[in-house]
């Protein structure tokens, strides 16, 4: 059992698992502005008429949907330097995650856009707008609040994912747990303190997507 | 060099396939279990009981909330400190079994809260047991709302147990990291991986979109 059960190792270690959740919450939120930019791209190029754009943003996206992200961040973190790039693994880690939600991104972004009934795209066409006009005061703004649950779930499952930057030897939250563990052989001290960290980071993202679809939906229901 | 690395990569092959055949191997029968122990789960939840569903709840979300690296070195690292010995292999598949019983509890709690009561009154009706009205009426409309992300969560699963090769089982993804510390060409060697992966995964995700648009058609839905 438990008994050894150290509250003041992990104390005492406080300030490393500070510094962790300091870590994984910047990392993230970077790979997160990374995986939107990555997503508005590949979804621009998803929706274009012509194969030449088309064929390869679903080849990407099928690629890093149908393969595991740590065979992606291995691929990367031995494969960059190969080509020339040696690059911080901070880097690399957080060009995987921008990489791998990317693709998922964008199956949401088109979700949201193809949500929008033809009629109302018709509509705006009657009326003489432009493509402009069109995407930005009709499409957009109804794509946007059938996005953003989704989006923060996606958010969800990169914190989650950035754990497994710890494999690579990038000091964030994990890595914080697997020190104390191997430092002091006290895994249970180490790794259910990371849990709980992140378990705060999770109920803090899920009340905000609570928070952020009822907003959107009585937005939705004065208009 | 080329060449020599692709002797080389010749010669890993049967560590490969042992790889892929672990993969397989870990992925199937936590697939079988989650879903079974998932579908209990589910069917326990939605059985009226606000405890059980609470604390089936909780469990889920703790699950959800933390990520499976973390759980699979709570599980491999502490179990033991209560007296419960296992080697990594046992460890990845509860892991990976607890992870897939909680994602399929909820597809199928939300599969069955989708079917009209009026079924369940007119199964009441007809004077159906619990266990009959599940299985004969509840569970069958149900599985249109939960095949599409089943089929879904098992490519996750098949992903999420890449996270093993954390603890030293010889998956797939450990058989690319051994081979890329004799052949240094990253690229090549976790490309290959990537197609294993793909090979396996790709078929998976083909079928749940079929399956959505077939599921959404028989529901007469609008499609896009």
């Amino acid at each position: 059992m438990l008994e050894n059960f150290s509250f003041r190792t992990i104390v005492e270690y406080l300030p490393l698992f500070g510094q962790g959740l300091v870590t994984t919450v910047w990392l993230s939120a970077l790979s997160f502005v990374g995986a939107l930019i990555v997503g508005i791209v590949l979804c621009a190029m998803n929706l274009q008429r012509g194969w030449l754009f088309r064929a390869p943003a679903k080849a990407y996206i099928d690629a890093v949907r149908a393969t595991p992200l740590l065979a992606q961040l291995y691929f990367l973190y031995f494969g960059l330097p190969r080509l020339g790039f040696v690059l911080p693994e901070l880097v690399v880690g957080i060009l995987a995650l921008s990489l791998n939600s990317g693709a998922y991104i964008a199956e949401i972004i088109r979700a949201g856009i193809l949500s929008i009934p033809r009629g109302q795209v018709e509509a705006s066409v009657a009326s003489g707008m432009t493509y402009v006009q069109r995407m930005r005061l009709v499409v957009l703004p109804q794509a946007f609040k059938v996005t953003i649950p989704p989006l923060l779930g996606q958010a969800i499952v990169l914190v989650k994912d950035s754990a497994l930057l710890s494999l690579i030897s990038v000091s964030e939250l994990t890595r914080a747990g697997q020190l104390l563990a191997s430092d002091r052989f006290m895994p249970a001290e180490g790794f259910l303190t990371i849990a709980a960290f992140y378990l705060l980071l999770y109920y803090g993202l899920k009340g905000l997507a609570g928070l952020s679809s009822r907003w959107l939906g009585t937005a939705g229901a004065r208009t | 060099m080329i060449w020599q690395q692709l002797q080389s990569l010749a010669g890993s092959y049967p560590l490969a396939l042992r790889g892929l055949g672990m993969t397989v191997v870990l992925s199937l029968i936590s697939l079988v279990l989650g879903t079974l122990l998932g579908f209990g789960l589910g069917i326990l939840r939605t059985g009226g009981n606000r405890l059980i569903d609470s604390l089936i709840g909780a469990w889920v979300d703790l699950i959800r909330g933390t990520p499976f690296l973390v759980q699979i070195f709570l599980i491999f690292f502490i179990l033991p400190e209560f007296g419960i010995e296992l080697d990594a292999f046992t460890a990845g598949i509860i892991a990976l079994t607890n992870l897939a019983a909680c994602f399929i509890c909820e597809i199928v709690v939300a599969g069955i809260r989708s079917v009209p009561t009026g079924q369940v009154e007119a199964a009441l009706a007809s004077g159906l047991s619990r266990w009959q009205r599940m299985r004969q009426v509840v569970l069958p409309q149900a599985m249109r709302i939960v095949l599409p992300p089943l089929v879904g969560q098992y490519v996750l699963l098949i992903k999420d147990s890449s996270v093993v090769s954390a603890i030293g089982l010889t998956d797939l993804t450990r058989v690319g990291w051994l081979v890329v510390q004799r052949v240094p060409n990253g690229l090549l060697v976790f490309f290959l991986v990537g197609v294993g992966y793909f090979i396996v995964c790709y078929p998976l995700i083909m079928l749940a979109r079929r399956l959505e648009r077939r599921m959404g058609a028989a529901h007469g839905e609008v499609q896009l």
